[in-house]
């Protein structure tokens, strides 16, 4: 495919803000600034990045545990994702959320949660909603190779497909679910074919390569769009940090769950690194028009991290406030 | 007959209030399964799908949890859905939608999202039908910050607990009894609500405060008026509403005639009993005459043999009974 250079550098700004905005937790997660759990998206940017551009704010995003990068990519605000990491009320949840619980229906990001598969069933409400309303939205749900133990994935499946509902299902393999490895939770490595069964249209992609997550991303959403039905995309990829927190693996002394073969493989396939190879070979843009990004998205990084360190937390007094809507503080 | 004494069993008020709330508001929609069968839900669907058509009335496969889920997700994103739960006892599967996402979304969302749900499960026993047929699950439900619980126990509080239940911003288990749904009462014709959050007087009196809620309030009330020609004066405080409790109501009362038995369809351990036991001791045990008495079921599983279930199942005889008891008849 033929794409303007503003576009292909509108994805490539998308993956550097996520990847910045990863690596600048960092720091402050191992000085204990950052207390809240926080699973970085580092090595995964090209799938948010290359799903949300087919994506329009009436498209509706739920995430996971996972998210910074979907609620980036969405267009949900730096400077309230970094305050809400630091729990701050400055932050998308106000400081009620932390990292796991990013929001921003403005931009149609309509929340994550850590609970695995928990989002699945919320999007194919979502999905539901469009095709009672009649309107030509889509609703998408990311979750993890590790959703695919859980019953529930297949009850919306199933049902998605019934209903004929525009919902996109993106999972993400990084072949870990937290310790795990995909294969000893699975028998078949194979994750897409699990749609098929329910008549569902699936396929797998490379998820580290934007472009071909673009292209994959493109022709489902318009599948959905267009009252086919939902589509299933498995994209593969590797987290390129741990499970929670910066470690190689899991947490603190876990050190040994993951190859450092395998995740040397992985960091050669890095997408951004592989992506920003592509625009220079194909002379689509100059390495001083990519640094110029580098600088810009590193400066509004280290912008909202000033802004959430001059933010304000929550009020105790204001504890109560948002169990209820509407209720009285 | 003049239209304002107008009757209706309790299970056609309910229909009322689904079929006036959906042609007062598109995004209102029903989702559930078994809502096309009355062995599953009584009268309470009747002639809905013929109204509304099958896209906003949902019958479904039996995917509990990912159709509730889908009922939160819809009511994140617009619309307000009900999902109906023929028996509360299925609806154990959809707890993850129900205390993880729908309870917790607004609060951890900082207010940023609400979700106008309601969650209808169904006490339906008796007749047999055993453990996993039989349940009554309020206290359950009422233990999660962010849901309200009501249990309306009249055809009248049926309906306008329902027009509430859908009109409030937030989630709402609405939990109905089908021992009440041949109960026929005055129904007024137009949409009206009952405000969650308030009890009622049922029978007023002196010597003594009942205090329960749905099935056992209705039973209470046959109690009061048998002991009324019997020389006492009881008291029945209908709660309506389990969550919020209606305080203010209940320490009226038991200020006044200074002896209180609650009583709940529930089992008696950490329950509904409990609680409102708790506050009484907390606020108004110095007006106590006597010690507060509670009758629910016993922390034993429903059995099937109709032997046992006489002596497990509470009704207005068992009421009558424990009043005796504590006033010394």
């Amino acid at each position: 495919m033929k794409y303007e250079n503003s576009f292909l550098l509108s994805l490539y700004r998308t993956m550097v803000r996520i990847r910045y905005c990863e690596e600048s937790f960092v720091e402050p997660i191992l000085n204990g600034s950052i207390r809240c759990p926080v699973h970085l998206y580092t090595g995964e940017e090209a799938i948010a990045a290359g799903v949300s551009a087919n994506l329009n704010v009436d498209d509706k995003v739920f995430g996971n545990h996972r998210s910074h990068g979907h609620f980036l990519a969405k267009g949900g605000s730096v400077l309230q994702l970094v305050a809400e990491v630091f729990c701050r009320e400055t932050g998308c949840s106000r400081g009620r959320g932390g990292s796991m619980h990013l929001v921003d229906p403005s931009v149609g990001f309509l929340g994550a949660a850590p609970i695995v598969a928990g989002t699945i069933s919320l999007a194919l409400g979502v999905a539901l909603g469009n095709k009672i309303k009649g309107n030509k939205s889509v609703a998408v749900t990311y979750f993890g190779d590790g959703a695919t133990g859980e019953g529930v994935l297949y009850e919306a499946m199933n049902f998605a497909s019934i209903r004929k509902l525009p919902l996109l299902f993106v999972c993400e393999n990084n072949y870990y679910a937290t310790h795990m490895p995909l294969r000893e939770t699975r028998n078949r490595e194979s994750i897409y074919e699990i749609a098929i069964p329910f008549g569902i249209e699936a396929c797998r992609e490379d998820g580290n390569d934007v472009l071909k997550v673009y292209e994959r991303a493109k022709e489902a959403v318009s599948y959905c769009r267009d009252g086919k039905g939902p589509f299933f995309l498995e994209f593969e990829t590797y987290r390129l940090r741990g499970h929670v927190g910066p470690d190689d693996n899991i947490q603190g002394e876990h050190k040994d769950i993951r190859p450092q073969q395998e995740v040397d493989t992985w960091l050669k396939k890095d997408p951004i690194l592989r992506f920003r190879k592509h625009l220079l070979d194909s002379k689509k843009a100059s390495k001083a028009e990519l640094d110029s990004i580098d600088r810009e998205i590193e400066a509004e990084v280290e912008e909202a991290h000033q802004h959430a360190h001059e933010s304000q937390a929550p009020d105790m007094k204001e504890l109560g406030k948002y169990v209820f809507q509407n209720a009285v503080a | 007959m003049f239209s304002k004494m107008r009757s209706l069993n309790y299970a056609m008020a309910i229909n009322e209030a689904l079929f006036q709330s959906m042609a007062a508001d598109d995004t209102v929609f029903l989702i559930g399964q078994g809502l096309k069968s009355p062995w599953y839900v009584g009268q309470t669907c009747t002639g809905l799908i013929e109204a509304f058509g099958a896209n906003r009335v949902i019958d479904t496969p039996v995917s509990e949890n990912a159709v509730t889920g889908a009922a939160v997700g819809a009511s994140i994103s617009g619309m307000k859905a009900i999902v109906v739960h023929p028996r509360v006892d299925f609806m154990l599967y959809a707890l993850d939608p129900v205390i993880n996402e729908a309870a917790n979304w607004c609060y951890m969302n900082g207010g940023h999202c609400s979700v106008p749900v309601v969650i209808w499960g169904i006490i339906n026993r008796g007749g047999e039908q055993g453990a996993q047929h039989s349940q009554s699950l309020q206290s359950v439900f009422a233990h999660i910050p962010g849901l309200k619980v009501v249990m309306p126990a009249t055809p009248y509080d049926a309906k306008g607990l329902m027009v509430s239940a859908i009109k409030d911003p937030n989630p709402v288990i609405f939990m109905d009894d089908r021992w009440l749904y041949g109960i026929e009462d005055h129904v007024p014709e137009d949409l009206y609500e009952v405000e969650i959050g308030k009890a009622v007087i049922r029978n007023s009196g002196t010597d003594i405060t009942v205090v329960a809620s749905s099935y056992v309030a209705s039973e209470a009330q046959y109690a009061a008026i048998e002991l009324k020609s019997e020389g006492f004066s009881v008291e029945v405080v209908d709660l309506r509403t389990i969550k919020p409790l209606d305080t203010a109501c209940i320490f009226d009362s038991v200020i006044k005639t200074g002896k209180l038995l609650i009583v709940d369809g529930g089992w008696r351990s950490f329950g509904v009993s409990a609680e409102v036991a708790a506050l009484v001791a907390e606020n108004c045990i110095k007006y106590m005459k006597v010690p507060i008495k509670r009758l629910a079921l016993p922390d034993i599983p429903a059995p099937a043999s109709r032997d046992l279930e006489k002596g497990y199942y509470i009704h207005r005889d068992t009421i009558k009974n424990a009043v005796m008891e504590i006033l010394g008849g």
